[in-house]
């Protein structure tokens, strides 16, 4: 078991929606950006002497821009129905982490400034100044907000603190008070081409050792191509998929499964990352600047198609974002949808009878699948709502021979996100992403428990990283969570493989 | 006697004046600020039609409360539907003749009203006894709670226990329309619930009762999952787009 300094909360048979501990996580901030980085994405370096008034002509100017902020600032009755909903509440007990307290960290500066009753009697509408404090308490718990989005299925305005969470972020940048962690990942997607700082060669380097295992196991000669120009299809992978385990085992699958479908792909250095950390901190700019290098490598590599990789965070901007920002796709073969998921291509094979698969390669696993929340609530896979649930759960069931969902209440549209999404995957949130993981492991001990289940299968760079992680401060395995791809690239029989196990 | 009529008809002049112009003024803004990405909480329907049954879904079974919270949903569905059968019931004094529909759905008027209480009741409980709520509970939410409460007692009481001259109330606010104001009865409960629902109208676009039309303008609700077919652009976002 992994050791903490703080309390590891206790898995139980039926989840309870704990007492409020107030100020139980208002230690918890992550470390701040330097000027450096700050600087690399546009925002000012540090707080300046007016950052009151700064940070209020930001709040006006996002308030002109996203009808979501104000509509939201603007309509929550406090009916308290997202209270229980949120996995950091849950696992911290701290009321300032419950989805409408989080909210009122802004919203009350909101009133104080923006609107009448604010301005005229703030004690009575709960209205307040824009102090020191405050900020504090903004840059502590809008970091402890994943984005996940769970809040906003239970609201019935549909309510997204994701969204405040993204104002509330470049809101502070613009005052020079940036989160490390993303920040400096965006200026390494700009300086190298992924969030992980992996340089060309050493892409090439692990793409050939990919072909050298996958020929010694199968003795099948399957291509790991990099910039490889006039190939049909562009992956565009999150970059843990080139070395961390389980990762790296999805990427062997989905070469299988492209060799297996004989289409030519490739991968692309300078779209060598899938995942758009601009969606984290709330910045257009950012986030478009991202997406570009993918345009750029699409038309620099001339291919017809752009697939995307497991990532959920990267599906959401890859799905909901991509056209909108650096559309249109008008280059690409009109045939297929831009961009498409990995899932989405591999089901479609699977329809059409094109994979062969050795269900029994999977037998030493009892699955299930966690539903991650930017897939599970900000996109869609195939041409059905819902398919985002489907296809990946139809992949298993091809692929595996045993396989159980977790409790009804905690998958699909209501999954729990990891802990780890939205920007907090970085040890300085340990405690914070520790916890936050309780509802989900709690869910997953159950099938455990109850069903022998022994693995939970993932399409999510982050999900994947953080279970990896906080899975032995529970006292379970790191090994428990395994990439869908990995299931595919264990099962799959590829044409002319050797029979000799 | 007549200044009270004066007075009264001059609050509900002014009342009208800014629930419209309030509720207008923020429809404008809504429309005019953009929703620069497609943020549907999926599964979303793909097709407007789909759209316009979330919405509706919405607005008449709190759908997704229902899904959140039982006791909330139940006790602010209660009210809520309360609530618009005491709407339709009231409209006979603004209307003249009352039509035929109207005049057979009063009696189901009274038990909105009844009702209306119920839930207010139900969800004030709440907001005592569930610590998240209370720990999220403003001083504003317990006096709007307080007065759509008066409102409705004070309502009932005229029907059940201290009656008012109904023709005399419908006919001063028949007058208003064409500025003529027309003599009020001094009844004490009836000039209270009449000032407390003068109150809710000033209120209304000024606080948390803006959730009415937030609904509609929610882009988690209201937008089509169909980011890949159409690009989705803000006007402020196409200036990113000459390079």
């Amino acid at each position: 078991m992994a050791k903490a300094d703080f309390a590891v909360p206790e898995l139980k048979e039926y989840a309870e929606i704990p007492v409020i501990q107030p100020g139980s996580m208002q230690h918890s901030s992550p470390f701040k950006s330097k000027p450096e980085f700050q600087e690399a994405l546009g925002f000012p370096g540090e707080l300046a002497p007016d950052w009151q008034k700064q940070a209020l002509a930001k709040m006006g100017d996002l308030l002109g821009r996203y009808r979501s902020l104000r509509v939201y600032l603007d309509s929550c009755v406090k009916c308290g129905a997202c209270t229980d909903k949120c996995h950091y509440y849950l696992g911290t007990k701290d009321p300032k982490n419950m989805p409408v307290a989080r909210q009122d960290l802004l919203r009350k500066v909101y009133r104080r400034y923006f609107t009448l009753a604010g301005r005229l009697f703030p004690q009575l509408v709960g209205a307040e100044n824009l102090t020191e404090e405050v900020l504090d308490d903004w840059y502590s718990y809008y970091h402890q907000c994943s984005q996940c989005r769970r809040c906003s299925v239970f609201c019935p305005y549909g309510i997204d603190t994701a969204e405040i969470s993204m104002a509330a972020r470049e809101i502070m940048d613009s005052i020079g008070v940036g989160q490390k962690y993303c920040n400096e990942i965006i200026g390494k997607v700009y300086k190298i081409g992924n969030n992980l700082g992996l340089p060309g060669p050493a892409l090439q380097d692990t793409l050939e050792g990919l072909e050298e295992d996958v020929l010694d196991d199968t003795g099948v000669e399957v291509k790991y191509p990099l910039d490889q120009e006039g190939a049909e299809i562009l992956l565009v992978t999150p970059s843990a998929d080139f070395f961390a385990e389980p990762h790296v085992d999805g990427l062997i699958g989905y070469g299988k499964v492209f060799h297996e479908a004989g289409v030519s792909w490739t991968l692309s250095t300078h779209a060598s990352e899938a995942a758009n950390f601009g969606m984290f901190i709330g910045s257009y700019e950012n986030m478009r600047r991202v997406a570009l290098r993918i345009r750029e490598a699409a038309i620099k590599l001339k291919v017809k198609r752009i697939v995307f990789g497991e990532c959920g965070h990267a599906w959401r901007v890859a799905y909901s974002f991509l056209n909108t920002l650096v559309g249109p796709w008008d280059f690409l073969d009109p045939r297929y949808p831009v961009p498409q998921h990995i899932c989405e291509f591999t089901y479609s094979l699977i329809q059409q009878g094109k994979l062969r698969f050795d269900k029994s390669q999977n037998d030493d696993k009892v699955l299930t699948y966690h539903d991650s929340c930017n897939v599970a609530r900000a996109s869609r896979m195939g041409d059905k709502p819902g398919g985002q649930f489907e296809i990946p759960r139809a992949i298993i069931r091809a692929t595996c021979n045993h396989f159980y969902d977790m409790g009804e209440e905690t998958i699909r549209d209501r999954t729990f996100c990891c802990g780890g999404g939205g920007g907090l995957l970085t040890d300085d949130l340990m405690e914070v992403r520790v916890k936050g993981a309780q509802p989900r492991l709690e869910a997953l001990n159950n099938v455990m428990k109850e069903k022998g289940v022994t693995h939970m299968a993932a399409i999510c760079a982050i999900c994947k990283s953080q279970f990896t992680k906080v899975l032995p401060y529970y006292g379970m395995d790191m090994d428990q969570i395994v990439s869908v791809h990995q299931l595919v690239s264990n099962a799959i029989i590829l044409t002319g493989q050797d029979d000799d196990e | 006697m007549s200044f009270i009529s004066d007075v009264y008809a001059y609050l509900f002049y002014f009342a009208t004046l800014v629930l419209v112009a309030g509720l207008a003024n923020k429809i404008v803004q809504y429309v005019r600020t953009p929703a620069p990405l497609k943020i549907p909480t999926t599964p979303a329907p793909t097709t407007n039609r789909g759209v316009v049954l979330r919405i509706a879904r919405e607005v008449v079974f709190f759908e997704s409360l229902f899904r959140g919270n039982k006791w909330t949903w139940i006790f602010g569905w209660i009210f809520h539907f309360g609530l618009f059968m005491v709407t339709l019931r009231h409209l006979r004094y603004f209307l003249n003749p009352v039509p035929v529909p109207l005049q057979m759905i009063q009696p189901f008027g009274i038990y909105g009203g009844m009702a209306m209480i119920v839930g207010l009741a139900g969800l004030w409980v709440r907001r005592f006894a569930v610590d998240r709520v209370r720990y999220v509970t403003a001083l504003s939410d317990h006096l709007i709670l307080g007065l759509l409460i008066l409102i409705g007692c004070s309502g009932l009481l005229m029907r059940f226990v201290m009656h008012t001259d109904i023709i005399r109330v419908k006919e001063f606010f028949q007058g208003l329309y064409h500025f003529q104001i027309n003599p009020l009865p001094a009844d004490p409960l009836l000039l209270l619930h009449l000032l407390l629902i003068a109150a809710l109208m000033i209120i209304f676009p000024y606080s948390k009762l803006l959730h009415a039309q937030g609904l509609f303008f929610s882009p988690t609700r209201n937008q089509v999952d169909n980011p890949r077919e159409q690009r989705h652009l803000a006007p402020w976002a196409r200036r990113f787009e000459q390079k």
